[in-house]
């Protein structure tokens, strides 16, 4: 017996689970390269824990005030926290750490980008109507969650950058009507800055429970979909709503999406070798009175950034009661809406269309042009805020005054999204007739072929 | 020719040589990329080690994933299966499971009662658990929000802690200053001080005296999301600017110094705290009580209270 058959028996001997292996080995996954965008979110995730793991045994998790005696001599002798100092040292002073260290955050970017691609190609082939709302709720909450999971992995360093960050995420939360206080004092023990068990709760946060969460829901979301199995194109007349067709996990999935793997780590390595990204030391350690200018958050949060700058400046108040606010509207109100939407947008589509039914067959964008629409217009929505967010480096590099440039994204953020929305609905409809015409042209050529065939019988 | 087995599993396809050799190569020179990341780890002479190290373990898992996509498209048969879909719903399991979970009661004769009581005891049982996580901070306690350091007759101290005379502060520039001998980083001791023409000064008539000898010092934090105020727009340039503005570089809140720190530009909705000043008999720069109003972001009962002192 060779030794693989001696394995296999082996395995089963002890687990008696070759039925569910067989199962596993031979499960169809159809084939589409945007497919892929999830995957590589998983295999982002997959670096993140690893690279991460080794960052946990340099990072102290302190507030406590050192003096920096260290190599870098622009930092000497400058009060900062044990936690900035830890990420300095690691960086500087420790081998391959700023190559995992960067790996690190390279990753994380990676990781939202390929969660947001593929929340995208979701929405626009309708991938998540019955009986997937479920996988979609999973996702849409993984995605909340891992932007709060990058933002605190990015404050914990305490470099002054990060520090203005984790100043306004307090007054986002402070903001909160009618409970917002106090939720902060309660999280930060004391107004801001909090006392110095803070830090700890942010670093268990940012290593342990988040990542278990994400990690469990990730876990939820691909059995769900591989228990009600993947969605397909109609690429191929035998793929239907009722027979799905596919490669195999083995031995045809397997090489390829370990290779899928591997380049996904090997990509985040050269960038974390080669590409420098958020060079801390360069920006100093974080006090509550110091900020810089021109500063801009890791791209996922711009959103919020340009949130947080649009709206005019009032609270709302009734007598001396401060109802919302400010930093609410902009920095939770506007994300709240937003994964809000994310939802709720199946039901919303199984109304308004009164599709109810089940799908296993995939939509193409222009297959759909009211949700094409939706959908563009959301994005846009969303993108124009964001760049709204960066009008302080236009107005820098441009020399566009900045409050112009703020009262015209007070009006375009709104306009935009109805403009993008109808080109949307536009298009997917002349994609749609192009079709059409191109069909009728096919059948009347078929036609005189046919008709040309018979009068020379 | 090696013999058929009868019904393979996996379908026999064609050798293909050129495929196989540029796998077994792909996988060797990851192999020795592999080792070429220990050597650069290893030896210390090697320059700019980071970028050596990424390039090393990157191309390493680059050329293992060719090899491995090579494998996947030309060495490996590619099966294209059909198979259905699991049905809509499994009538007869899930109507099995529901009897099963309905029928295991049918002893009970109380059964709502015997539901509310259920219902009770997980309900108490989760309050119990989560109740230990109220000693994270203090939950009710917002009083602590209206704190600041100041009191009548507190110096005014630089960085570095020394003292701040009227002198030092000069027309057009920009100082920051704490509560002398207090946690720089506590929300209430920084501030911002600039010196403005005494004529250009228009406080309101509840700010009138704040200022000294046109010294004006205003709470460092921003009101909207508790960035420092790190900006004094000064007009140099006549035409270009107006007016002199504090701004915080976070979301370009803009306040006026001159008129009481109101705000005239972005998202900031109160103006910043202002604390009266005064010149001793040394020339230095003291606190003539607290800041007019809470410090710090908005929150619901920033109103409500005036700052306290300690």
């Amino acid at each position: 017996m060779s030794i693989t058959r001696r394995t296999v028996k082996w395995v089963d001997e002890r687990s008696a689970a070759a039925p569910i292996l067989r199962k596993v080995l031979r499960y169809l996954f159809p084939d589409h390269w945007s497919f892929l965008l999830g995957e590589v979110a998983l295999y982002a995730f997959v670096v993140l824990v690893g690279t991460g793991i080794y960052l946990t045994f340099f990072f102290v998790d302190s507030t406590q005030d050192v003096v920096y005696h260290g190599t870098y001599a622009p930092l000497q002798g400058q009060h900062m926290t044990e936690a900035y100092k830890s990420v300095v040292d690691l960086s500087l002073n420790v081998k391959a750490g700023l190559l995992i260290r960067q790996t690190h955050h390279w990753a994380a970017n990676v990781f939202l980008v390929a969660i947001l691609l593929h929340l995208f190609r979701v929405f626009f082939t309708g991938a998540y109507r019955r009986p997937r709302g479920l996988i979609w709720g999973i996702g849409v909450t993984m995605l909340m969650l891992s932007l709060l999971e990058a933002y605190m992995g990015y404050s914990l360093v305490d470099d002054l950058l990060s520090g203005m960050g984790l100043a306004i995420g307090y007054s986002v939360g402070l903001s909160l009507p009618f409970v917002g206080a106090n939720v902060m004092s309660w999280l930060f023990h004391g107004p801001y800055p909090g006392q110095h068990v803070f830090w700890p709760r942010m670093y268990i946060a940012h290593v342990l429970l988040f990542p278990i969460v994400i990690g469990s829901l990730l876990t939820a979301h691909v059995l769900l979909v591989a228990l009600r199995h993947h969605t397909q194109f109609r690429q191929r007349r035998a793929q239907t709503n009722h027979v799905v067709m596919g490669v195999p996990t083995f031995p045809g999935q397997t090489p390829r999406s370990l290779g899928l793997f591997f380049a996904v780590a090997g990509v985040l390595f050269l960038l974390g070798g080669l590409v420098q990204i958020n060079p801390i030391w360069q920006w100093g350690p974080y006090h509550t009175y110091d900020g810089t200018n021109g500063a801009q958050p890791d791209w996922y949060l711009g959103w919020l950034i340009g949130g947080l700058r649009l709206v005019p400046g009032f609270d709302l108040v009734i007598g001396k009661y401060t109802l919302v606010p400010n930093p609410f509207w902009g920095g939770a109100l506007f994300p709240l809406v937003v994964i809000g939407f994310l939802y709720f947008w199946p039901a919303l589509e199984r109304k308004w269309s009164g599709d109810d039914g089940w799908h296993n067959v995939l939509e193409r964008p222009r297959d759909n042009p009211r949700r094409t629409a939706v959908g563009m217009g959301m994005i846009t929505w969303v993108v124009l805020v964001f760049v709204a967010g960066s009008s302080d480096r236009v107005n820098l590099t441009f020399d566009v005054p900045y409050t112009g440039q703020i009262w015209f994204y007070r009006v375009f953020v709104f306009v935009g999204p109805l403009l993008a929305a109808a080109i949307a609905w536009w298009a997917c409809r002349a994609l749609q007739e192009g079709e059409r015409v191109e069909r009728e042209r096919h059948a009347a050529q078929a036609e005189a072929r046919l008709a040309a065939m018979r009068s020379a019988d | 020719m090696a013999r058929h087995k009868p019904d393979r599993v996996v379908p026999e396809g064609d050798r293909n040589m050129g495929a196989e050799t540029a796998a077994i190569l792909l996988l060797l020179l990851a192999a020795l990329l592999c080792a070429a990341f220990v050597v650069v780890y290893a030896v210390d002479r090697i320059p700019d080690q980071t970028q050596f190290l990424g390039l090393a373990l990157g191309l390493a898992l680059v050329c293992f994933a060719a090899a491995l996509i090579v494998t996947a498209r030309r060495l490996i048969v590619t099966e294209e299966l059909v198979e259905e879909y699991p049905p809509e719903v499994h009538a007869g399991e899930v109507d099995l499971i529901a009897s099963a979970a309905e029928e295991a009661g049918s002893r009970l004769s109380r059964r709502r009662l015997f539901k509310l009581a259920l219902l009770a005891a997980g309900g108490g049982l989760g309050t119990a658990v989560i109740t230990p996580a109220a000693s994270f901070g203090p939950l009710l306690r917002v009083k602590d929000y209206f704190g600041t350091p100041w009191t009548r007759g507190r110096r005014l101290v630089d960085e570095d802690g020394r003292p701040y005379s009227a002198s030092d502060i000069e027309e057009k520039d920009f100082y920051t200053a704490f509560a002398e001998g207090v946690d720089k980083e506590e929300l209430g001791s920084s501030l911002v001080l600039v010196r403005l023409p005494k004529t250009s000064l228009k406080l309101p008539p509840e700010l009138q005296g704040y200022d000294a000898d046109g010294i004006v010092a205003y709470s460092k934090i921003c009101t909207h999301a508790g960035c420092a105020i790190a900006m004094y727009r000064v007009p140099t340039f006549p035409p270009d600017e107006p007016h002199p503005a504090l701004v915080c570089p976070c979301h370009y809140s803009t306040f006026d110094p001159s008129t009481g720190g109101t705000v005239t530009f972005g998202p900031a909705g109160r103006p910043l705290p202002m604390l009266p000043l005064t010149i001793d008999g040394k020339g230095h720069l003291r606190a003539k009580g607290n800041f007019n109003e809470a410090v710090g972001p908005s929150w619901w009962g920033v109103r409500n209270r005036k700052p306290e002192s300690p």
